[in-house]
């Protein structure tokens, strides 16, 4: 219990982390990015007073309040879900335009990221098995390079290949765009049919990460003595493969979860960009394009707190995973 | 020691070589090896590290990975008789079960699954090393006795797994605790359980006490001979003190640089160490009764298994080293004396009529050793 | 710098135990040939030695062991080859990539190697103009996140206490956080263009480096070596970095090419989004174009798939080496010789 208490406090201060970095960048940007912002939202039309207020306080402008002050509004209106007003799709709040874009990228996300981890850790538990052998010895060179492909390369590449010269599947957008959004089967149907392709580049890209560490993790574990006892024991093959063996092979992926969800949730974002996925990708470019800080920062801190969150699952999985920190001790993240 | 050898013999190892690949030379870790394990004994392996002992006991296993390689010989087991066996404790279990005496390196996979474990069982080495870490003890034993007792219900595993914790003197409530929470002494404790939970014909020990503490140790050695007294199994006891096996053994082999140099009886081998190695190797722990002889120790080091020197591999080193013995590869064979049991063979030219009339006794050889001592301790 | 009695140990020197205590085996004496002396020992330097020998020593030996592994050399070759078109494969280019011409969105030929873009610029040309610069900046942020590794790794390693607790916070903080968002928020701030990219990259993921040499450093501090340098009285920066970083070369190392694998990914990425200057040549910046011609409507395979096959392959190259590395670290890893395997997988268990 000790160690999800100091866990929880860690993310805890890495969230607080991200949230006062947010802050502090505007304000010790070079020249006064905010100001030609706020300008630029003035020659765009009236701007409610709460809305301008909201600007104030998240960027620092035409104040006078100590920067103590500043920083807790900055905070309150972050709990209260303020998060100031997107310039680019102008009136609407960041907090909306991050609703809307949220869920796309979440289930996107996730169901990539289970399908590679499964996916890579079950090859990467057969490569090692069977090592040497052909299948082993092709794989290990094709992951690698695999491993180093920008994401937003493969996805251009599948996309020319699967999306312009065969035509085979849409290539832009989540869904249908005339059909309504709702739960209809129709339109889950062709969300579906649109997620095919962003789903397989992060896919492709991201199993080989998984792939490589779990091999390695596994032929090392082979050489333990509990692995060639538990053939000793006589055990069925596959208990030793996975009881034994990939039960605690599989401990470094997890591990290492933080470092590979960071490259994945990144080559997400490009892959998003190239298949005009409505996710937050999308929103993303649009910000950088239109030099639009608030929702710049806004989906800044959005994909932090889902990166925190799913590091934190990863931590209370390993801690189901393995009974040695179960005591006390802590893994450092 | 009067019956007949034919209806004991339990395991029979004939001629068993094992080879290591390496980039820069193959290792010959095993060399013609044979020997008979008889039921209910228990035969001590000997030697230095990297003689080749544990290598052989992995191979009568088959636990031998890549780049070990057995490069020929057999391992026969022979099951008890059907008439003799009390049917009640050996049912036959398993339709891969062997029936009849059979090279365990050459059974198919399925009969070597059905043999492991519930005829032969090894206690490895280093205990913290062969639990898994992330599985209780409990659990480690049930899943052993649901691959081999399929028959055997959830609770009737659990009611066997909490008498074995019982049997090595562990509390049934440990049943439930992860390897890093048992101490050294209680995990190789646990593995020892793991070993009985079949009731297995033959268990090789390899070195099963030396990461544990003197008294941890003798405890859990006195305890292994209890069960071995009580349920009747053999045991292959591997470890480098030779010491421990004159209290335990009934039979020795010593091993150097990958083939067995002598063989005899336990009694024997204390009172008439034949081969020089052998002799170096028993003074070379102080003991606690017997003559105070001055401890010599064998000088210099085992030898680069991927270059073992002709003739015979200990001649660098010994100190009774004459004309043959560079060049002449000593067999294991009976001695040649009338007073001497049969069962003692021994590898040397010292024994043999052809290089040397009168065989030298023990004192000669304490003699040489002394002669050596002295002469490193003045230069 | 100084030298003292006290700062002698390398790290491969098994020196120590062969001091002069006038004993030697005994085996020796009788039998002048152990059979055991076919392994060459790596080169170990006179105890005197003074620091940057034992460094470049230490430098030496890993190469020795790098260029022995299959992994590394191919990784290697890979890498010399883009080092190699970096540096002259802009001198064989005659004109300026970026001039225009009215051939546009032309097919690969002999006059265009890799055919032209909508504004008629020369593809090859830009290839081989970018890999210069994608490997400048790529290799040199590189070394700036190994060295902001290196420093707070080492220091929180070595001082332990509330110094270290402060340092491993941050380093876990910015190892959780995600460093391409963050460096994209930071970017849009600052001017365009690969000095910013550099920067916000090393800001952001110098995490990992820092926490690997971190753990190293922890279990060097209790050496012999740097208990003697301490009680030697040498300060704690001559110890940390001329004492502690040379026994730490090979994982500084290690850590350097997995950087660049990332920093090169990174940059580009970046660049694709267009936080890069858009006036100068590189890998990413043709990325950015391309994507914003709508190259990949238009048809032009030729635009888009070379830069990133550029980088792929450099990519593959550092995989590579570190592999190889990885396999160096840990020789459980390394494969078997492949002869014999048949024969053995018959003796041996399923």
């Amino acid at each position: 219990m000790r160690h999800i208490l100091r866990r929880i406090i860690f993310y805890l201060v890495a969230l607080w982390a991200s949230v006062t970095l947010n802050f502090f960048i505007p304000r010790l940007a070079p020249g006064d990015p905010a100001q030609a912002l706020l300008g630029r939202f003035e020659r765009q039309g009236p701007i409610s007073p709460a809305a301008l207020k909201a600007l104030q306080a998240a960027f620092g402008i035409d104040t006078h309040d100590p920067l103590w002050d500043q920083y807790f509004k900055y905070l309150q209106n972050l709990l209260t879900g303020n998060l100031g007003l997107s310039f680019t799709y102008y009136p609407t709040t960041v907090f909306d335009v991050i609703a809307q874009d949220i869920v796309w990228s979440l289930v996107l996300g996730g169901v990539t990221v289970a399908i590679s981890f499964t996916l890579g850790c079950l090859i990467g538990i057969f490569s090692a098995w069977r090592r040497g052998s052909v299948f082993d010895a092709t794989l290990a060179p094709v992951m690698t390079f695999l491993s180093a492909i920008p994401y937003f390369w493969l996805a251009l590449i599948i996309l020319y290949i699967f999306g312009f010269k065969l035509g085979w599947f849409p290539f832009s957008d989540g869904y249908d765009t005339t059909l309504d959004i709702a739960w209809t089967p129709d339109f889950i149907l062709s969300a579906l049919f649109h997620a095919i392709l962003p789903a397989l580049t992060i896919i492709i890209s991201a199993i080989s990460g998984w792939l490589l560490v779990m091999r390695n993790s596994m032929i090392t574990t082979l050489s333990e003595d509990y692995v060639l006892m538990a053939q000793a024991k006589g055990l069925s093959s596959r208990r030793v493969m996975f009881a034994y063996a990939a039960r605690n092979a599989i401990l470094p992926n997890v591990t290492g979860f933080a470092l590979a969800l960071g490259f994945i949730v990144s080559g997400q974002l490009l892959t998003e960009i190239v298949f005009s996925y409505p996710g937050i990708g999308f929103s993303l470019l649009q910000a950088v394009q239109g030099q639009d800080y608030p929702l710049l920062q806004g989906i800044f801190l959005v994909i932090a707190a889902a990166v925190l969150g799913a590091n934190f699952l990863a931590d209370m999985l390993y801690v189901a995973l393995d009974p040695r920190v179960r005591l006390d001790r802590s893994a450092e993240a | 020691m009067t019956t007949t050898v034919a209806t004991n013999k339990l395991l029979e190892v004939k001629n068993l070589g094992v080879d290591y690949s390496a980039a820069n030379g193959t290792v010959h870790a095993v060399i013609d090896v044979s020997f008979t394990l008889e039921r209910g004994k228990v035969l001590g392996l000997a030697g230095e590290s990297g003689s080749g002992k544990s290598t052989l006991a992995y191979a009568i296993t088959r636990l031998l990975r890549p780049p070990a390689l057995i490069t020929g010989g057999k391992v026969i087991y022979y099951p008890e008789p059907i008439e003799k066996s009390n049917g009640a404790k050996h049912a036959k279990n398993n339709a891969w079960e062997l029936d009849a005496p059979t090279d365990i390196l050459q059974c198919s996979p399925q009969q070597l699954r059905a043999f492991r474990w519930d005829t032969m069982a090894i206690v490895f080495q280093s205990a913290m090393n062969a639990l898994n870490p992330v599985m209780n003890i409990g659990a480690q034993i049930m899943d052993v006795l649901q691959t081999h007792r399929p028959e055997m219900g959830p609770d009737a595993r659990r009611i066997r797994a909490i008498e074995l914790l019982k049997l090595v003197g562990i509390a049934p409530d440990r049943l439930r605790s992860y390897p890093h929470e048992l101490s050294g002494g209680m995990r190789q404790r646990a593995v020892i359980a793991i070993a009985l939970a079949l009731n297995p014909e033959i268990i090789i020990m390899d070195e099963p006490t030396t990461a544990l503490d003197v008294v941890v140790q003798r405890e859990i050695l006195t305890e292994i001979m209890q069960l071995s007294k009580e349920f009747g199994f053999s045991v292959i006891f591997i470890t480098h003190d030779l010491s421990l096996l004159l209290e335990l053994a009934d039979n020795v082999a010593i091993m150097y640089a990958g083939r067995i140099v002598e063989y005899a009886s336990q009694d024997d081998l204390y009172s008439h160490p034949r081969h020089p190695y052998s002799y170096g190797l028993l003074n070379s722990f102080p003991t606690l009764y017997g003559p105070r002889l001055k401890m010599a120790g064998i000088p210099g080091t085992p030898p680069d298994l991927r270059a073992i020197p002709s003739g015979c591999a200990f001649h660098p080193r010994c100190p009774l080293a004459f004309e043959p013995c560079n060049r002449v590869l000593p067999i294991l064979q009976p001695l040649n004396m009338a007073d001497s049991e049969q069962s003692s063979l021994v590898a040397c030219h010292l024994y043999d009529a052809r290089f040397r009339e009168e065989p030298p006794g023990t004192e000669e050889i304490g003699t040489h050793y002394a002669a050596l001592a002295e002469r490193s301790e003045r230069s | 710098m100084k030298e003292t009695p006290f700062s002698q140990s390398s790290p491969s020197s098994s020196l120590d135990e062969q001091h002069p205590s006038g004993t030697l085996p005994p085996a020796t004496t009788l039998n002048g040939n152990t059979g055991a002396a076919t392994y060459v020992s790596p080169t170990v330097l006179p105890v005197s030695a003074p620091v940057y020998l034992r460094f470049f020593t230490g430098m030496r030996s890993v190469w020795e062991r790098l260029t022995a592994n299959k992994k590394i050399s191919a990784g290697t070759g890979i890498v010399g080859f883009f080092v190699l078109v970096a540096i002259f494969g802009p001198m064989l280019i005659r004109q300026d990539p970026n001039t225009l011409s009215q051939l546009s969105n032309a097919h690969p030929s002999a006059a265009h190697l890799l055919g032209t873009t909508t504004l008629g610029q020369d593809i090859f040309g830009q290839i081989i103009v970018g890999t210069r610069t994608s490997m400048f900046w790529g290799i040199l942020t590189g070394l700036l996140v190994t060295m902001l590794s290196v420093i707070v790794g080492l220091i929180g390693g070595y001082s332990g206490g509330f110094v270290d607790e402060i340092l491993s916070l941050l380093t876990n903080v910015f190892l959780v956080l995600p460093a391409l968002p963050l460096a994209i928020v930071l970017a849009s701030y600052f001017p365009r263009g690969p000095l910013t990219i550099a920067m916000v990259i090393v800001f952001t993921s110098w995490a990992w480096g820092a926490r690997v040499l971190r753990s190293q450093t922890l279990s060097m501090r209790s050496r012999e070596f740097v208990t003697a340098a301490r009680a030697g009285g040498e300060s704690r920066w001559h110890i940390i970095f001329a004492e502690i970083l040379p026994n730490e070369i090979s994982i500084v190392a290690a850590n350097f090419v997995s950087t660049t694998l990332y920093v090169i990914l990174a940059e580009a990425s970046l660049e694709f989004l267009g936080l890069g200057d858009a006036s100068t040549v590189s890998w990413g910046t043709m990325f950015y174009w391309a994507e914003k011609s709508d190259a990949l409507f238009l048809g032009l395979w030729w635009w888009f798939v070379p830069p990133g096959l550029c980088i792929a392959l450099l990519g593959a190259g550092l995989a590579f080496i570190n592999f190889g590395i990885d396999e160096i670290a840990d020789p459980r890893l390394r494969s078997e010789p492949q002869q014999k395997r048949r024969k053995m997988q018959k003796a041996v268990s399923a």
